[in-house]
């Protein structure tokens, strides 16, 4: 169960007070009228589903009733950051890339089995990270 | 029966108080202190289980949680039933009852016994896969044959009689076990003023210190545990929990603990002071750091015939006779691969049995407790190891031989040593349960041959878990731990004072690596060598997985069933990989790991579910007018939590109606007369701000810029999709105020709905809501008499031109003040008496006192649902499921194309998908047969005599019996539908009953609706 910070409570509360509402910073074309099926199609239909980084829109459903977002990880359930409407992520799949490069730590393994994986499958790990 | 494996001295038991148990219907004793395993060995019980597959006799291997045979049924009454339990962790009580779990008629005598041994070799890995595929209808036939053979234990036919609570807690430190690692770290982290949490699963705390022969301090051991034991439980800060399993380490350092409170008592909670007590507390702990000191489960040998009773590990023989004071044999051959392994020999031989040769897989023993053993005269026998145990019900002797470990072959020198007990040790296995339910893969490491845990967020890990394993470094490391632990969460640890008691180093010599032994046939020839005694997995098993192409131990393990069941691998599962790598011919970290995933060890429901049972199971909304509800026999229908009335069944002539009667009676007063509905539960909120007018015509479909105060008006609502979301009448209160109604159902998703498009898409508009459901109650008076009635209760002016249809009104109802609502759901004339909810009971009945002239009747939920769907009025839910639009129901008239705004679902409306000609479109049914009421959810055909499959055009969303047109009627949707009027549609029901209807109006009562309007 999640431990999740609200940035409008201030506090850190259970997951059993938050209800999640997908993911994050999807953009409603401006003008519906004059944008393509497919243009309307992607924003209704489409969503990224990445293994890493992840930007969701939460709600504190039985808190402050606000919307706000959570930048999770989606492999090890982390939560980097929480920010409020509108605002910008600190930390996005980028950012942490870079550091993690600065740092000299091995980029975020993914999903990728580490501890008994095959030779050759290593192999295909490391370029589907490159 | 005497206990004839007791040691007239010794063990943390209180031989003063004898306790008397029955097992398997026969009676026994043991003392306060024991297990219900050690009473059972002190007895001499050797056969306490039959093995799932091959049915073969089973004794105890183990002292803990990591025992796999000893599984029992427990409780002495039907109720009290427990299945599951392991017998090591069950404390003994007076008039403890236990049962095995397996084995029938008996496990002495056992007819599945013949069956396994006859049909042994038909049963491969894989043997469901490979004999029960074919024919899928047979399936049932062999689960009744296999559960029956097969099962481990059965759930109680009766009511619990316990209670079971949930407690939330926090802490800054959890630490999780209690053994030399768990202490020293709980000790540190108490004195930095941490508030620090304890657990652990045995009766009391110590963990190995209770059986260990080291001093700490110049104290032996049990007794410095103590000491510390009485220094932190005196402390504030510090919560002991002894009896308290650790089973699930889920997100974000949140610990499940399983506090077992009464069952080392009885089988159900004694009560304390004439009141009942919670039998165990759920602890759902948020720790801001988690210390793991879980540390080792000791692997056992894989060897020929290591299953027959009399096989144990050797740190459990070490436990039962330090702790118990059992020793479980007379004559014992000890075979390991590791220095720490002898101390077993040393316990056995001062207990003044015979130890008849300590078999040593490597080429020397030169360590400390080795020459303690040879000094004793114990025979050593090097480069050796047991390959194979002789014996059916009980060990009678042991085969021991030379091995190569690197050739994994035999080299000679067999040898066959008379003995009732072969102990085994393999090595140490870390206890990396709880690390791995992270999700975090743990790392294999050569030194420690086995895995510890990987890097998880909050935790370290001490001591045996991190494969440290001699006492001073296991302290030393704890300490360090602690430390670390602390300095993370901003505490400061006193560094100046290291409380570490003085232990005196052992001098070891490195274990080799042996898992499995060869033996002198192959593994597929030479008696059954196995990995997994619960699951009755063989190495021989293992070996042709991989065989028939298994490669991955994730695999091997479902092909095989290696670390199923209650058991999950404690002791089999490095064994397992081992052997599969052996064969595979890689190491043990490149076959992988297996994930270990919570529970730990088995929990009740009971403990799962808490006081979240019975009447607490959900809450139930009443409205303000339940109480005359219950008065007046309402049959109740829950809608969402609500408990709304059904229908009010009458007595006639001392028979009591049954639904359909009432509801005809309920259906022809409204349509003749008037009725009332209790509609308190429709969701309300009250919208308020500058932009509240703008916000609602984004939401709707339909127009709301000149809807004035003293107005309502019904609005659709869709998702962006252009489909139907809810639906609802607004009403406008003041320019700036509105009050939105909208399904009982759908109250909080709307209510989020709007905050939702307010908060991400729209800020910049000045609009506020509040959820007032609870706040109004609402009375729904209808029919033809209702303006009648209505004028005697209320100052409002109803005349019809004054107060028209989708008017509101503010006034007094009954002396109360109230907002009335022409609005209607039934199609006749209709008030909708809002008043504040703890006014509405005076307010109701005065209504009656006012009414029983009029022929009042209150009608329920059903009633509603006829009178509405005669009108083809729909329900969002019922008759549209997120696949309908406005167009579908044909509601274009509530729909505002020419809305400057793109509101919610319009460009959805001109999607290819969305204008097509041939969607299905809401429609009424009216079936041949006037005495048929279609199922609701039927399919609908055009053309009956097709094959099957048949081509589906639609379905029944609403179907009842209306008293006021004498026929049945539904409403549907079929694939272009509105063309279609007229024509004959086909229902082929399961039981081959062809409905047949006719495509009509979905508003079957006054079309022109009239009769509202008056």
């Amino acid at each position: 169960m999640f431990h999740i910070y609200c940035p409008y409570c201030e506090e850190y509360r259970e997951e059993e007070e938050f209800h999640p509402r997908g993911q994050a910073h999807l953009q409603r074309p401006a003008d519906p009228e004059n944008c393509s099926d497919e243009q309307w199609g992607d924003y209704l239909f489409f969503r990224d589903n990445p293994r890493g980084i992840h930007h969701e829109l939460w709600v504190h459903s039985v808190g402050c009733r606000k919307f706000f977002n959570i930048t999770r990880h989606t492999a090890n359930y982390e939560i980097l950051e929480t920010y409020k409407m509108g605002e910008r992520p600190s930390i996005t799949a980028e950012t942490l890339a870079a550091d993690e490069r600065q740092s000299g730590v091995q980029t975020a393994s993914g999903g990728w089995q580490t501890v008994g994986a095959r030779p050759e499958d290593e192999a295909l790990n490391t370029e589907a990270r490159a | 029966m005497t206990q004839i494996h007791r040691s007239s001295r010794g063990g943390r038991i209180d031989r003063s108080r004898e306790l008397s148990f029955t097992f398997n219907g026969k009676r026994y004793t043991g003392y306060a202190g024991d297990t219900l395993a050690s009473a059972l060995l002190a007895n001499g019980v050797d056969i306490v289980n039959r093995s799932f597959k091959y049915s073969r006799p089973r004794g105890i291997v183990a002292a803990g949680p990591e025992e796999p045979n000893a599984v029992v049924q427990l409780g002495a009454s039907e109720a009290a039933q427990v299945p599951n339990v392991r017998a090591t962790q069950q404390a003994l009580y007076e008039g403890l009852v236990a049962r095995s779990t397996n084995g029938w008629p008996n496990v002495q005598r056992d007819m599945m016994g013949m069956i396994g041994k006859l049909g042994g070799s038909f049963m491969p890995p894989g043997f469901y896969y490979k004999t029960f595929m074919a024919p899928a209808s047979m399936w049932m036939t062999y689960e009744k044959y296999i559960r029956k053979s097969a099962g481990l234990g059965r759930s109680p036919l009766e009511s619990d009689p316990d209670i079971y609570d949930h407690l939330n807690q926090h802490c800054d430190v959890l630490v999780i076990g209690g053994g030399a690692a768990g202490l020293a770290a709980a000790r540190i982290a108490a004195d930095s003023g941490a508030r620090v949490m304890l657990c652990d699963e045995q009766e009391e705390l110590g963990g190995s210190l209770l059986d260990s022969r080291e001093a700490l301090d110049g104290l032996p051991a049990p007794e410095w545990v103590s000491q510390v034991v009485t220094e932190l439980s005196a402390r504030e800060n510090v919560e002991l929990l002894p009896r308290t399993t650790a089973n699930g380490y889920h997100d974000h350092n949140f610990v499940t603990l399983h506090e077992r409170r009464t069952e080392h008592l009885w089988d159900t909670a004694p009560a304390v002071n004439r009141r009942p007590q919670a039998r165990s507390r759920l602890h759902r702990v948020r720790a801001r750091h988690v210390i793991l000191a879980t540390g080792t489960h000791e692997r056992p040998l894989v060897y020929g015939n290591n299953d027959v009773p009399g096989n144990m590990v050797a740190g459990a023989v070490s436990t039962y006779i330090r702790r118990f004071g059992v020793v479980p044999g007379h004559k014992l051959v000890l075979s390991v691969s590791n220095d720490y392994a002898y101390r077993t020999a040393l316990d056995w031989h001062e207990s003044g049995r015979e130890v008849v040769a300590i078999v040593d897989a490597r080429a020397t023993s030169r360590g400390e407790l080795a020459e303690q053993a040879r000094a004793l005269g114990i025979r050593i026998i090097n480069q050796s190891a047991v390959i194979e145990a002789k014996g059916s019900d009980r060990v009678t002797a042991a085969r021991i031989a030379r091995i190569d470990l690197d050739a994994f072959c035999v080299l000679g020198h067999e040898k066959t040593l008379s003995c009732d007990t072969i102990a085994s040790s393999g090595g140490y296995s870390p206890v990396i349960h709880l690390s791995s339910h992270t999700g975090t893969r743990p790392v294999w490491r050569d030194d420690v041959l086995g895995f510890v845990p990987g890097d998880v967020k909050g935790m370290t890990s001490v001591g045996g878990v991190h494969g440290v394993f001699a006492l001073k470094a296991v302290l030393e490391h704890a300490a360090e731990g602690a430390r670390r632990a602390l300095d993370a969460i901003g505490f400061e640890s006193d560094s100046s004072a290291p409380k570490l008691p003085d232990v005196a180093e052992r001098r070891e010599e490195p274990a080799c690596a042996l898992f499995q032994v060869p033996h002198v046939k192959s593994a597929m020839r030479a008696p059954k060598q196995f990995v997994d005694l619960q699951n009755d997995v063989t190495a021989a098993g293992i070996e042709l997985a991989t065989r028939e192409g298994f490669e991955s131990i994730e695999h091997v393990k479902r092909y095989t069933a290696l670390g199923f069941g209650t058991d999950q691998g404690k002791l089999g599962n490095i064994n397992g990989m081992a052997v599969a790598a052996r064969c595979l011919k890689r190491s043990i970290p490149e076959v992988g790991t297996t994930v270990f995933r919570p529970n730990y060890t088995p929990v009740t429901f009971g403990a799962i579910v808490g006081r979240h049972c019975r009447d607490l199971f959900d809450p139930e909304r009443y409205t303000a007018l339940h109480a005359w509800h219950v008065e007046h026999g309402a049959e109740f229908e829950d809608v969402g939590q609500w408990k709304r009335p059904w229908y009010f069944p009458r007595t006639v002539n001392g028979k009591k109606e049954t639904m359909h009667e009432a509801v005809s009676r309920e259906s022809l007063a409204v349509r003749e007369k008037v009725g009332i509905l209790d509609a308190s539960t429709l969701g309300k909120i009250d919208i308020q701000g500058p932009d509240a007018r703008e916000f609602l015509g984004r939401v709707y479909t339909n127009k709301w810029a000149k809807l004035a105060p003293g107005r309502v008006r019904y609005g659709l609502m869709c998702k962006d999709d252009g489909m139907l979301m809810d639906d609802g009448t607004t009403s406008c209160l003041a320019e700036n105020h509105f009050l939105m109604t909208t399904t009982t159902g759908g109250a909080a998703g709307v209510m989020e709905w709007l905050e939702l498009w307010h908060q991400t898409e729209w800020p910049e508009l000045e609009v506020y809501f509040t959820s007032v459901t609870d706040h109004w109650a609402t009375m729904t008076v209808t029919g033809p008499e209702a303006r009648k009635l209505m004028s005697e209760v209320t100052d409002i002016d109803l005349s019809p031109d004054q107060f028209k249809f989708m008017d509101w009104r503010e006034g007094n109802v009954a002396g109360i003040p109230a907002r009335v609502f022409r609005i209607s759901f039934t199609g006749e004339l209709a008030y909708e008496i809002n008043v504040q909810a703890n006014y509405a009971m005076p307010v109701w009945k005065t209504l009656f006192e006012k009414g029983e002239k009029y022929g009042l009747t209150p009608y329920g939920t059903e009633t509603m649902h006829v009178l509405r769907a005669e009108k083809g009025l729909i329900i969002a839910g019922q008759d549209t499921d997120g696949s309908v639009t406005p167009e579908d129901l044909g509601m274009q008239w509530a729909v505002g194309y020419d809305k400057p705004f793109a509101w919610i679902g319009k460009r959805a409306l001109t999607r290819p998908d969305t204008a097509r000609t041939d969607r299905k479109q809401f429609v009424g049914l009216k079936p041949r047969d006037p005495e048929v009421v279609l199922e609701e959810g039927a399919q609908i055909v055009f053309d009956p005599e097709q094959s099957i499959p048949m081509t589906m055009v639609g379905h029944v969303t609403s179907s009842y019996y209306s008293p006021n047109l004498g026929h049945g009627f539904a409403l549907a949707v079929i694939k272009g539908g509105r063309d279609r009027l007229g024509q004959t549609v086909y229902l082929p029901m399961k039981d081959g009953v062809v409905h047949e209807a006719e495509i009509v109006s979905p508003v079957f009562i006054d079309p022109k609706g009239e009769r509202q309007n008056v």
